[in-house]
């Protein structure tokens, strides 16, 4: 068994690589690449299912919280996601810090950099601040939702819950409901669904889903009837109540009678579709109690999921030099 | 690693046949080795390592008639190069199915080269409980360790260069059994 043999190897097929140093949205990702972080974070639920929920991936790396909006739920998931990566975390909040004083973004971030921070991870009222920022200094950035523009961690959650609940995304019809004109979840969410092949139904009273909408390759009703009719997917966005002041709504009580997802208007989605909504939930207004606490309902999985999710990102884009 | 655009060398070092020989020697010593084999758990490295194990399982059940319980391990976040590579290897999963605290696990992998695998392997075990002791069983060890690590059960020793590459392909993930040797042109 000694005859050596010459060939010329095959190159090996090349899975999707993690190439970016910052992710500021959906928009310009491949299917692919959202592909590969949904598999990884199938990786990193698991452990937050051990006893020991935490991995050394991460170690010694600086994670920096810049959260210019209010935000429990997002800055905490970013919180765990990094501590069981056995990353140090830094939580920074515009109300606290000298922002107050008039710093500027970019000087507020430089001193940041002076500590020698890894990631940033930043949420601004201003679309485009992260875009902006990623092209004045080193650390790699990643959006945690900017203006109305684009939330793309909150997408990536969504799509690893429907994978999780066993929707395959081509064909796979999502109906999105609510104040979509000024959702950057409803953006990042269409831009990741319709990269995969999803059908998409906007809803909502026409002042908050306007025509030019169509033009993301979705479709659009102000019917609810005609949104649910057959979905695999009902995703309720949060009524901002700031609208109704705004005059996008004649009042909430006409919305709710409208487009309030009900038990009963479920009925008219295919009996497997899930129920999703990225928080936090107005109970009796987007939907009923009911149907937020029915086995329907994956509201708690997308929180759950967020962690194992952002995760996966963080690690990613530790990996890129 | 290999550049695949070199012209390389493939030296065939075990055959389907030899495979299964050396996998059922290998079963024989790990029960040799194992007094109590009712507190045996084996643990597979993923991705080769993993039907080594699930192979070595039912190898062990035919020696002794207990078949040990059968862990996969991922590695890849408890890696030293995490921060030096371009991107981050492909992560598969991780699941054990039964407790590891005071149980004697074999960790059992294709190729045994720098340690760091197994080293990575260890602390990776010590984070999900206990175990009474761990031992590692490679199908081949090829030398070259960088650190102080050493196989209990080896399937057969290949002297290499640093350069040449050892590669271990099983039916369950390449659709054929053998182990080749990738000598690179000119080395």
């Amino acid at each position: 068994m000694t005859r050596a043999t010459r060939s010329r190897p095959k190159a090996p097929q090349a899975a999707a690589k993690w190439t970016r140093r910052h992710l500021l949205g959906l928009e310009d990702v491949s299917a692919d690449e959202i592909r590969l972080v949904l598999e990884t974070a199938r990786s990193f639920k698991e452990v937050s299912t051990r006893e020991i929920k935490k991995v050394p991936a991460l170690r010694g790396k600086t994670v920096v919280n810049l959260f210019f909006e209010a935000s429990t739920r997002t800055r905490t998931s970013f919180e765990v996601a990094a501590k069981r990566l056995s990353a140090d975390v830094l939580n920074i909040g515009a109300s606290g810090s000298s922002v107050v004083k008039g710093e500027t973004l970019i000087d507020t971030v430089h001193t940041l950099e002076a500590y020698h921070i890894d990631l940033l991870v930043m949420r601004h009222a201003a679309s485009g601040a992260p875009h902006f920022l990623s092209r004045h200094c080193d650390s790699r950035v990643i959006n945690a939702g900017d203006g109305m523009h684009e939330h793309p961690t909150q997408a990536l959650l969504d799509l690893f819950t429907m994978s999780e609940r066993g929707k395959t995304f081509d064909g796979l019809k999502v109906a999105i409901i609510g104040d979509i004109i000024h959702s950057r979840v409803a953006r990042s969410d269409i831009f990741a669904l319709t990269k995969l092949g999803a059908r998409l139904v906007l809803c909502g009273p026409p002042t908050l889903v306007p025509k030019r909408f169509e033009a993301f390759g979705v479709e659009r009703t102000t019917r609810l009837e005609e949104a649910l009719d057959a979905a695999d997917v009902v995703y309720c966005l949060r009524m901002q109540f700031e609208r109704q002041q705004a005059n996008f709504l004649p009042s909430v009580g006409e919305y709710v009678r409208l487009f309030g997802v009900t038990a009963g208007r479920m009925k008219l989605a295919k009996p497997d579709a899930i129920v999703m909504h990225p928080g936090p939930l107005n109970r009796g207004i987007e939907l009923t109690s009911e149907v937020a606490d029915s086995a329907q309902s994956v509201v708690l999985d997308q929180v759950t999921n967020g962690v194992a999710v952002r995760m996966a990102v963080l690690f990613l884009l530790a990996g890129v030099n | 690693m290999n550049d695949p655009d070199t012209d390389t060398t493939h030296v065939p070092l075990i055959d389907a046949t030899q495979m299964y020989r050396t996998l059922m020697r290998m079963a024989h010593e790990i029960v040799e080795k194992q007094s109590d084999v009712a507190s045996l758990g084996l643990v597979g490295i993923q991705t080769r390592g993993v039907p080594l194990a699930r192979r070595t399982a039912a190898n062990v059940q035919a020696v002794c008639g207990l078949e040990p319980p059968v862990g996969e391990l991922d590695i890849t976040f408890y890696r030293d190069d995490l921060g030096v590579r371009h991107g981050q290897p492909e992560v598969k999963s991780t699941h054990f199915g039964f407790d590891l605290t005071g149980m004697d696990l074999v960790i059992v992998d294709d190729v045994l080269f720098t340690g760091r695998t197994i080293r990575a392997a260890l602390d990776a075990i010590m984070d999900f409980g206990r175990p009474r002791r761990i031992m590692l069983a490679v199908l081949i060890d090829r030398g070259h360790r960088e650190l102080p690590i050493r196989a209990d059960v080896v399937g057969k020793n290949v002297p290499t260069m640093r350069g040449e590459d050892v590669r271990v392909r099983l039916a369950e993930v390449d659709g054929v059994d053998e182990v080749v040797l990738l000598r690179p042109e000119g080395a």
